[in-house]
């Protein structure tokens, strides 16, 4: 079982995230993996472990400081991490980023074919949940997304894909990208050994010209959207908290009825 | 003149609200028609599309669940469009994406507004647990958008129309994806969390019980929601989760009982209109964004608010 997982460099959540020029501001100091990336790259290992055979990659696309996103999932124990560092990708859409992702994941898949490449749900900044489908496309494998399970045998992928009005259980031919929800299992946490090794472990680093992409076709140029403006909201004026002294709930309900909303 | 297409979110041969507001939002781009996918639109529905100004109804009876038979079918029915207005659901996320593939389209997803600038489309969004307002213009010459519910107010057309129903030409791909089983999820009584209009949402603090979260959403005309605590306790299903990976929703009233507001509940509704929070705990991040709070039990609060209601509605 050979498996590839993308893992995205996002800002932490807990932290003040902004904007700069009209991309997410990324910086080393507060950011990290995507944590829904991690469900991925723990499904990925689940498999490998199953199988008892295989191996594990992780991928990511970005700028210097993106190389923390394949170096946490080494600590949560892949086997080998790509790094696409390329200043010319820095400003792509979810079809460049897809078009760089599917170039290396060829370059991979080239060498050594891979059965399955598996991603998070959604990146926690941008939440498009764009990606997966996108990256299907490009590659022109078969697409499982949204995956609250997953089970491979002979050949062939299943999944459960949960909707809002249904559950279904949807199969395809190897090779798959699948993309599995924060329901589909619970990540490990890295142990010592892991961290340790994580931090002198190699980690392979590819050029746009190293996986054949033309600069042109990526990047802001090539993006079909561009952010043209981007501001913090205000803060919610006239906010007003009560403590309960037995009022309270007359006090909420006068309120939605003041504004007209009960 | 723009061509715009909306694609119609329908249920038990009803079109569902937000495509009402996708079509009201559609007459300020163009000339709206309206994409019906899978089954038959009955004639209220075909009578309500061309009401908020729909001019035709291009329907496309078969058409297979997965996203790859779904985006064939809707580019079938759009190849004269110049903007496609869907609902910013999962499954219409994957169908966007892969049309955008076929046509050259940009795509925004999870907009609360588009307009034309220059011959462009231009959108805004709030991004960051509606922390940012961004906005955000399509370089390509076609554009896909999908709309949050609840951003439009849906307004029938000044001189309503009488839609025609023009059957579409298609067939379904071949594709590696096979749909072997689907378990319905049943449908709950009243409005679908993402589209209601008021949502009443309870956690942990409800220790399991729902009873008085339910009856405030019922007398508010709104819908259940809950923390990831509470789906993950069991106490009530996974479709009523609130966050970042479960529900979006931006209703004009989101109260929030026994909810402490961490992050990932807070990035599926603070974008809401009024935010009403009850919590025991004075220190819960749901006060830092709630425009009316309450420190207290909802076991006290809750059944004090719905009788001062009920009174003073008589």
């Amino acid at each position: 079982m050979r498996i590839l997982v993308t893992v995205k460099f996002t800002p932490d959540l807990q932290s003040n995230r902004s904007f700069t020029d009209g991309a997410v501001t990324r910086t080393a100091d507060d950011g990290s993996m995507n944590e829904l990336d991690e469900n991925a790259v723990e499904a990925a290992l689940q498999l490998v472990e199953a199988a008892g055979e295989g191996e594990v990659y992780a991928l990511t696309v970005g700028g210097p400081d993106a190389v923390a996103a394949v170096r946490k999932a080494l600590q949560l124990g892949v086997q080998h991490a790509i790094h696409v560092n390329d200043e010319a990708v820095s400003g792509s859409d979810v079809f460049g980023t897809a078009r760089v992702l599917a170039a290396a994941i060829r370059k991979v898949n080239d060498e050594d074919p891979l059965d399955l490449v598996i991603t998070g749900m959604a990146a926690l900044d941008g939440l498009t949940s764009m990606l997966p489908t996108a990256l299907a496309v490009e590659l022109d494998w078969s697409q499982l997304t949204l995956a609250s399970s997953l089970d491979v045998s002979d050949g062939v992928a299943t999944i459960r894909r949960d909707l809002p009005d249904a559950h279904e259980t949807v199969t395809a031919p190897l090779p798959a990208v699948v993309s599995v929800t924060d329901e589909a299992n619970k990540p490990r946490y890295p142990n010592f050994k892991l961290i340790m090794a994580a931090r002198t472990a190699p980690i392979t680093t590819w050029s746009l010209g190293d996986i054949g992409v033309d600069p042109v076709s990526v990047g802001a140029l090539a993006a079909r959207t561009t952010v043209i403006d981007a501001s913090p909201r205000p803060a919610r004026a006239d906010r007003v908290v009560v403590t309960d002294t037995g009022e309270g709930g007359t006090a909420l309900a006068e309120f939605l009825l003041e504004r007209g909303l009960a | 003149m723009t061509a715009v297409a909306v694609l119609v979110e329908h249920r038990g041969g009803e079109v569902a609200r937000p495509t009402l507001e996708a079509l009201t939002l559609a007459r300020t781009l163009g000339t709206p028609v309206a994409v019906w996918l899978g089954g038959e639109p009955g004639p209220r529905a075909v009578a309500q599309l061309g009401e908020y100004g729909a001019t035709e109804v291009r329907v496309a009876s078969e058409v297979g669940r997965v996203p790859a038979a779904l985006a064939a079918a809707l580019g079938a029915a759009t190849d004269d469009a110049d903007v496609i207005l869907v609902i910013s659901t999962f499954v219409n996320k994957e169908v966007a994406t892969r049309l955008a593939l076929q046509t050259g389209a940009g795509v925004v997803v999870d907009a609360a507004g588009a307009e034309l600038v220059d011959g462009r489309v231009e959108t805004t969004q709030t991004v960051f647990a509606a922390t940012w307002n961004v906005r955000t213009r399509v370089n390509a010459e076609r554009a896909i958008v999908g709309l949050r519910p609840n951003t439009t107010q849906a307004v029938p057309a000044d001189a309503p129309g009488a839609a025609a129903v023009v059957p579409v030409e298609f067939t379904n791909p071949a594709t590696r994806e096979a749909v072997v089983a689907v378990e319905a999820v049943p449908a709950e009584e009243g409005v679908p969390l993402a589209e209601a209009p008021v949502v009443v949402s309870g956690g942990r603090g409800t220790g399991g019980d729902y009873a008085l979260v339910r009856e405030l959403a019922e007398l508010l005309g709104g819908a259940v929601g809950a923390s990831r605590d509470a789906t993950d306790e069991g106490w009530i299903s996974h479709e009523h989760m609130v966050g970042q990976t479960g529900t979006t929703v931006t209703p004009a009233l989101y109260v929030a009982c026994g909810i402490s507001g961490a992050v990932h509940h807070r990035g599926g509704m603070q974008a809401s209109g009024t935010i009403v929070a009850v919590n025991l705990d004075p220190d819960a991040p749901i006060f830092e964004i709630a425009d009316f709070g309450v420190v207290g039990s909802l076991f006290d609060v809750l059944p004090q608010a719905i009788e001062t209601i009920k009174a003073r509605r008589g």
